[in-house]
């Protein structure tokens, strides 16, 4: 089972190869990736010396280029598919049909996954990625239970990966709208959710608010923390009742599940998060390297050491976790 | 009918119904659509599968109903599959013999590509001729453009488009904005979504969400989420040399037929799309928006003649 691990610049890459990550993935510094945030990602020269720092500690390096192109912009993907192939990164990421169309016309022997916005949730989805253009892996959405990812597992013609840590999107990837109806921009066209310009903070006597482009996501009290405005996370009135109507703040966790993971033969686990820093990557980095070793070694007797779970908490959105759609439950 | 048959005619289609309604009201509302002016009705459950109050048997047979009044009709799948037996449920649509299918995610684009024309809907990600070129070497004859798409993408579109390859847009109607594996009806009820016990069937319009200062801002509709406001592009219709070549109505539990009956009337030149402007607001509660079109945020209102 592969750890693969997010890198939203060099600090990072190091980090997360020195802490035991089998694969990292990055993006270029444009639109063409979906962690388009000022001052992250790599340019050439970053690029290069990446591959350098994880090839010779035998560390494989993915990129992501998972938004989706328009009319008027497609070369410029094309530009972002042609660099890595030149580069000979280990792996693509990729969403967009065109895209991927390109990609396994033009450099044929390089390996393709399905990004997690490709919003494949089925092995008949899978299977179409993987026989019309060559697609060797396929990242599962945050849709599935358990039984239902050993399924996708079961029958999928490919290898799968699975998210294992990290800020949760809780609507399937690829196809959520919610930025774009509030912003214009969204993950699919810009590659941002809730992009930082459209987030306004304010204070009222005794409330501090946040807005995305006008409108209120959350009011907590001054002594309360208040989260980043992403729209799912916000606080909102149903039938009459004031709630985390979407989700609450919280991250993935699946350290409790991780021998059920191994058992159904996902083939690799995910970590989110390009957009975090160095010391995060790396400390998450650590505890997951830890928590798969021990369970490959015996997966029967596999328990999430406590200090691992205190780390992730403290490492989580709303200092919580949760197992998401994992678990029924949640559901 | 096919609209792209008679180039300066935009065809008028009706969407499959979002919501969940009672057996009896989902027939008696084809019934009024048996006789209205739409040339296209897309049938079937596209949010979720827990949704049984229609069977398999009963979509079957409003369609054939609605095709012997002289409609096309589509039969819409599942925009997200999750189970196994979703999978299959959206195979045998597939193998119905009869009726053409919207494919609604990449599984039911796989299990018709090569073998049977299929339409594109919108909840596929075909965001560049190069996808859509694909697909229609695949056997894709139409496509829904995705909503958060705008006038001059489709423009784009259209310059590479292959001939009588149709183009399809949402034209009125609040905005599929995302799908979950969580129901958040379910979840305004505190119960989990295999509890549910169909509670979504309580809100033929959605259940409103609104902001801690009362802005009404999405609607929740089980496992989607949609937008407050509706989209509606009317004043297209006006001007069918550069639009779609089909818009799109989406099934409200209200007044749906006299929205059709006004976009049929300003297709047909009777009425001028400003003209409707004050009667389609009545039936936009919260407000009209059509942003997105304009290559803006979704939920703004840019305008047009006789637009938001």
């Amino acid at each position: 089972m592969e750890l693969v691990c997010p890198a939203g610049n060099l600090p990072s890459l190091k980090a997360a190869v020195d802490n035991g990550a089998d694969a990292v993935y990055i993006g270029f510094k444009d639109e063409t990736n979906a962690r388009h945030f000022a001052g992250l990602n790599f340019n050439n020269k970053q690029i290069e010396q990446g591959l350098d720092y994880a090839r010779t500690r035998g560390t494989k390096v993915y990129v992501a280029i998972n938004t989706y192109p328009q009319p008027d912009t497609f070369a410029k993907w094309e530009t972002a598919v042609d660099q890595a192939a030149e580069y000979g990164v280990d792996a693509l990421i990729v969403a967009d049909i065109g895209v991927m169309d390109y990609a396994s016309e033009k450099w044929p022997e390089l390996r393709l996954h399905l990004s997690v916005q490709g919003s494949a949730t089925s092995h008949e989805a899978v299977r179409f990625y993987a026989e019309q253009f060559g697609v060797q892996r396929a990242v599962a959405p945050r849709v599935l239970s358990v039984r239902q990812v050993a399924s996708l597992v079961d029958h999928s013609p490919i290898p799968i990966e699975v998210f294992g840590f990290g800020s949760l999107c809780v609507m399937v990837e690829g196809r959520c709208y919610l930025s774009s109806y509030v912003t214009g921009k969204g993950p699919n066209t810009f590659g941002a959710c809730s992009p930082a310009s459209f987030v306004r903070w304010s204070e009222t006597d005794s409330k501090l608010e946040t807005r995305l482009n006008g409108v209120l996501i959350d009011s907590v009290n001054k002594d309360e923390n208040v989260g980043y405005p992403t729209i799912c996370k916000g606080r909102f009135r149903v039938n009459g009742k004031t709630s985390y109507a979407i989700e609450e703040p919280t991250s993935l966790n699946t350290l409790p599940i991780l021998p059920d993971l191994l058992r159904i033969g996902v083939a690799a686990i995910k970590i989110e998060g390009r957009q975090r820093s160095p010391a995060y990557v790396a400390n998450v980095t650590r505890v997951l390297r830890a928590a798969i070793d021990s369970c490959l070694s015996d997966p029967d007797n596999f328990l999430p050491d406590h200090a691992w779970l205190s780390e992730l908490t403290s490492l989580s959105e709303g200092v919580q976790t949760t197992l998401g759609a994992y678990q029924r439950e949640w559901q | 009918m096919s609209a792209a048959s008679t180039s300066t005619r935009v065809g008028l289609s009706l969407g499959p119904v979002q919501y969940h309604w009672s057996k009896e009201k989902m027939l008696a509302f084809y019934r009024t659509i048996e006789s209205s002016p739409v040339d296209i009705v897309y049938l079937g459950e596209t949010v979720c599968s827990k949704r049984r109050s229609f069977r398999h048997q009963d979509w079957i047979e409003v369609a054939e109903r609605l095709q012997a009044a002289g409609k096309e009709v589509v039969l819409s799948t599942l925009a997200l599959l999750e189970a196994d037996s979703e999978l299959g449920y959206v195979r045998k649509l597939c193998n119905n013999g009869k009726f053409t299918i919207e494919a609604n995610d990449m599984s039911a684009v796989n299990m018709l590509a090569g073998k049977t024309n299929f339409i594109g809907g919108a909840s596929l990600n075909i965001y560049n001729p190069r996808t859509l070129n694909k697909l229609v070497g695949l056997g894709m004859i139409r496509w829904v453009m995705p909503v958060e798409l705008s006038k001059s993408v489709l423009a784009g579109f259209q310059k590479e488009m292959p001939a009588g390859i149709e183009s399809e847009v949402l034209g009125w109607g609040r905005l599929p904005l995302a799908y979950s594996a969580r129901c958040y009806t379910a979840r305004a009820h505190e119960v989990s979504k295999d509890d549910c016990a169909n509670c979504c069937v309580e809100y033929p319009d959605g259940l409103m969400l609104s902001t801690r200062e009362e802005e009404s801002f999405l609607v929740i509709n089980g496992i989607q989420t949609q937008s407050a406001r509706v989209h509606s592009l009317v004043y297209e219709l006006n001007d069918p040399a550069t639009g779609p070549d089909i818009i799109r109505i989406s099934p409200q539990s209200e007044n749906t037929e006299r929205v059709i009956s006004l976009f049929d009337q300003v297709r047909g030149g009777k009425l001028g799309a400003t003209e409707t402007s004050h009667e389609l607001k009545q039936y936009a509660p919260v407000g009209l928006c059509d942003g997105y079109w304009h290559g803006a945020a979704g939920m703004a209102a840019c305008g047009g003649a006789g637009g938001p």
